[in-house]
């Protein structure tokens, strides 16, 4: 669609101006649009300098776990296809009820029919001395964001003041970022509106053993400076705490100064009907600016629900917004957080008292308290295992009577209703149309089977249509078995968890790996919550490189995380025996190697000896026993393990180049022995082949290789990210260079990048497609990152480049190799 | 009691979460099956034929998690304690009933020379 043209045929449209170019603003246009295309002309003021972005996500931005451009709701692209003016970094100053006009600080007047004021709310900041001193920050926008990381990047101490969820998730940003965090918090408990005691005590513990300080129950005094900068913070009871940033996460109000002086009806924020409409029927407003039945809502979820409100209204099909129950998760990775509803135990109106329904695990850090009143759920607090969280926030806004659930309420879903939910996917099919799946984005299960049904098939494609689990991803689980539900068996994969054992994906269990220092795979397990006491054939091996490739000096390779060819050293076939390749460098070979390979052939007898795409020779039908000696005759012909079987560097193939060909321009053979003997044994997280042609007539098929060298007269062209299997790819060229040192270097640096951001079994074609080759571009022109990385790659192959034949070839590890026993029947008994 | 029991060797020959094979031969020493004898993570003991349901996988060289050993060759997963076939695939593979005395382990004799009917472990 694109009405950037304006004007529909017939009729001049309604003009529609939109102050505000937050999560609100922008969702309430997507709504219209979505009911009414060309209803309207739509002129948006943001004072924001920038796009509409999802501002509940600044948290991870904070920590590192996400970038701006992953947090952008809608691109400038969305504003021009939609015909949407933006008018960004000009603030609206004054709004002209009697001429139906605003004007911004530029100047700038724009006539409206219909207003709508979505402006949000501000920080609240303390009256204490102090608070206007440089290095006193909130936490609202990205301008604070980079504030903090300009503050972190100095290291030194942040204190953080208030303890609730903006509070927390700023600490936990910060604190990752390296400062000495504290946190100073009024209330006795972290949370106090979301939390009750115990879930806020442990989490106190939590965020403490993560090396906060947090102080409760204390007041602040005084923020201290000197030459108008923060030095620290003066709390009433006379402790001082030193401070290079201070952030005051208070709480917020509503912004309503620009509705109060056009004279709409204000109290704590602007008041508005059940359709959303201020005292002025030209003038609407929705998010955290309006007050709606006595009501200011800081969340996010009730401001979909105004916004569908809205939109019905002004497309004539009126529905009314009754208010929303809400619900918390608290966005600091690896703490699992939920409350809902109330849960101060008070009677309800009409006297009902409050039953507690508890469960605690002390070793496992969980705690669970749903509070039941009159046989329905009115709160829950989930710490730990937060798992049935949307279940229990189903229930309470639906009403529904527990009485007989009530027994098995605690332990969840799938057991509340007798076991036969044990089954993810059946606890999902059960949920209520109108359950909510995606909390950051208020999209229900309905939505999301809608989506799935109209040709949404994949993770990926849910997420860009109905923008479920596009944002925090806590809920991804529910849309892939949502998907799996709706589809059968035909889930198209995306990016998802690690494996089944975890919630957390690929990216943060690398992250977490390198932020917690985590060095063996039972601690992993124990540190990121796994499900599973041992994990699986998926997550062990993963698991396995990822700690490999993270501290290739200390970590010991874990064997019975291995898939049998990499423990074995050897490719299984069909039959379950093995073949065997040794390397050789650059596709050379030599008399004494073919003699070598000929004589294992005859000795171990075995039946095929073929010449593999790499150009080397494999050797089939060995069996796992005769692999050491084997190895042994290899080694002794001085040849050593090809890796045929790894996810790691193959083989690097080459074409003749100008030693002999009269057509070639550099000795492609020679650089790509070099190449190989720099790269042989590295782990990767697959499959990783070069090539090195020496003209561009490419004989050594260097544009479908991971890495790929094409040799001209000026230098050398480095191609990435080709591939010669199910679907064929073409490398993309990386970058061009002078010497066979550079390209050396290029080369390292790229295996290095995606070893260290690639997933386990992602190879390089799909990695480059998924993250781009603009990133890939960018992070390697970074300065002095071809030299870091390659400089890091040197160092990991120090400790890789170690023939693992030769030591099976020595007696290590036999028994990977030999039967335990043998039983002859004749005799009834064993021979070891 | 004993004399029912095949002494296959010590315990300890097989680390954790790891598997050892043993060869069955008949009277001219021609192998007529092979047995898988594992050692979970836990520390539990379980026997059962090396042939995955499947396409006859060395379930041996699996990877074990839990009391499931997932097969080298296309990712099937067996129940050690079952030899039931998990998840949607379906297919059975012998046990071998075993036991554990004095840190030596001992399987039963008739399930080893016999074809490998089931049988309830021990």
């Amino acid at each position: 669609m694109n009405f950037a043209n304006g004007g529909l045929p017939g009729g001049k449209r309604e003009k529609l101006v939109v102050i505000g170019n937050g999560m609100a603003g922008c969702r309430a246009v997507e709504e219209i649009l979505a009911r009414d295309p060309g209803r309207f002309e739509v002129t948006i003021f943001g004072a924001e300098p920038r796009v509409n972005y999802n501002r509940i996500m600044l948290s991870p931005v904070l920590a590192g776990e996400k970038t701006f451009d992953e947090i952008v709701i809608n691109t400038s692209e969305w504003y021009a296809d939609n015909g949407i003016t933006l008018v960004s970094g000009d603030r609206v100053d004054h709004i002209d009820r009697a001429n139906q006009t605003v004007v911004a600080a530029s100047g700038r007047t724009e006539p409206y029919d219909k207003l709508l004021i979505a402006t949000g709310s501000e920080p609240f900041i303390i009256p204490v001395p102090g608070k206007d001193l440089e290095g006193v920050v909130t936490f609202r926008d990205l301008d604070d964001v980079d504030r903090m990381l300009a503050a972190a990047d100095k290291g030194g101490n942040a204190v953080v003041i208030g303890g609730g969820l903006l509070g927390l998730e700023a600490a936990h940003g910060l604190s990752l970022r390296g400062m000495k965090v504290t946190v100073i918090h009024l209330m006795p408990t972290l949370m106090e509106r979301q939390l009750d005691e115990a879930a806020g005590y442990l989490l106190k513990t939590e965020l403490e053993s993560r090396g906060q300080t947090i102080l409760t129950g204390a007041n602040t005094k005084e923020v201290l400076g000197k030459q108008g900068k923060v030095t620290g913070v003066l709390l009433e009871d006379g402790t001082e705490i030193p401070a290079d940033i201070v952030v005051m996460a208070v709480g917020i109000r509503p912004s309503t100064g620009l509705a109060k002086a056009a004279g709409l009806d204000v109290e704590r924020g602007i008041l508005v009907d059940d359709h959303m409409v201020t005292s002025d029927p030209a003038i609407l407003s929705v998010g955290e600016c309006v007050q709606h039945r006595g009501l200011c809502y800081g969340l996010v979820a009730p401001l979909w629900e105004m916004c569908r409100a809205l939109a019905d209204h002004v497309t004539d099909r009126p529905t009314g917004y009754a208010g929303s129950v809400t619900s918390t998760k608290l966005k600091v990775s690896g703490i699992d957080l939920f409350s809902a509803g109330d849960f101060s135990g008070a009677p309800g109106p009409d006297g009902e008292p409050c039953e507690d329904i508890v469960m605690r695990d002390a070793s496992r850090g969980i705690y669970k308290r749903v509070i039941v009143q009159g046989n329905k759920v009115v709160g829950a607090v989930l710490y730990g295992d937060t798992a049935d969280g949307s279940w229990y926030f189903d229930l309470l806004k639906k009403g529904e009577d527990v009485s007989d659930i009530r027994e098995a309420l605690i332990f969840g879903q799938a057991f509340a209703s007798g076991g036969a939910l044990a089954d993810p996917n059946a606890a999902v099919a059960a949920l209520s149309d109108d359950a909510e799946i995606c909390g950051c984005n208020g999209v229900s299960k309905g939505q999301v089977v809608s989506c799935i049904n109209d040709g949404s098939h994949s993770l990926d494609a849910v997420r860009s249509t109905c923008k479920a689990s596009a944002s925090c991803g806590s809920c991804t689980g529910l849309v892939e078995s949502l998907l799996s539900l709706t589809l059968g068996g035909e889930v198209e994969s995306g990016p998802k968890t690690l494996c089944k054992c975890t919630s957390f994906t690929h990216d943060d269990v690398r992250a977490l790996i390198l932020e917690k220092e985590l060095k063996l795979i039972p601690q992993v397990m124990q540190e990121l919550h796994w499900s599973t006491p041992d994990g699986c054939a998926s997550c062990r091996p993963a698991l396995n490189y990822y700690l490999l490739c993270a501290w290739p000096d200390e970590y010991e390779d874990d064997q019975k995380s291995r898939f049998v060819n990499e423990r074995m050293h050897a490719n299984i076939q069909k039959d379950g025996t093995y073949s065997v390749v040794p390397r050789m460098w650059g596709g050379l070979t030599n008399p004494r190697e073919l003699r070598a390979i000929a004589d294992v052939v005859e000795k171990y007898d075995a039946p095929m000896v073929k010449v593999t795409g790499g150009q080397r020779l494999d050797i089939f039908g060995i069996k796992k026993e005769d692999l050491p000696a084997v190895w042994a005759d290899l080694n002794a012909a001085g040849m050593v393990s090809g890796h045929a079987y790894g996810k790691s560097l193959r083989t690097v193939k080459t074409c003749v180049g100008s030693e002999w060909c009269r057509f070639g321009t550099q000795d492609s053979t020679g650089l790509g022995v070099q190449i190989e003997r720099m790269t042989w044994g590295s782990w990767m997280p697959h499959k990783f082949k070069i090539a090195v042609s020496g003209c561009p007539r490419n004989c050594a098929e260097a544009t479908i290789k991971d890495f790929g060298v094409v040799c001209v007269d000026s230098g050398y062209e480095l191609h990435i990210a080709g591939n010669g299997g199910i679907k064929v790819r073409a490398t993309d060229l990386l970058c061009k260079v002078e010497t066979e040192q550079e390209a050396l270097d290029v080369c390292a640096a790229f295996i290095q990048l995606y070893r260290e951001e690639a997933h386990y079994l992602e190879r390089t074609a799909p990695w480059v497609e998924r993250v781009g080759l603009q990133y890939v571009k960018d992070r390697l022109a970074e300065d002095g990152a071809i030299a870091t990385y390659a400089a890091a790659f040197r160092y990991s192959q120090q400790f890789m480049q170690d023939d693992p034949w030769a030591r099976r070839a020595e007696g290590e590890r036999s028994d990977l190799h030999q039967h335990i026993a043998t039983v002859r029947p004749m005799e009834m008994e064993t021979v070891s | 009691m004993i004399g029912d029991w095949l002494d296959i060797g010590s315990a300890q020959q097989i680390e954790a979460g790891t598997a050892r094979t043993l060869p069955v031969e008949d009277a001219s020493g021609a192998k007529v099956r092979e047995i898988a004898v594992f050692r979970t993570m836990r520390g539990e003991f379980f026997a059962i034929e090396n042939t995955c349901p499947h396409r006859q996988g060395p379930l041996s060289q699996g990877i074990v998690h839990g009391d499931v050993v997932t097969c080298p060759l296309h990712n099937w997963n067996i129940s050690l304690r079952t030899g039931m076939a998990l998840g949607g695939d379906e297919g059975c593979v012998p046990t071998i009933p075993l036991r554990v005395d004095a840190g030596r382990l001992y399987l039963l004799r008739s399930a080893v020379i016999g074809s490998g009917n089931q049988a309830e472990a021990a």
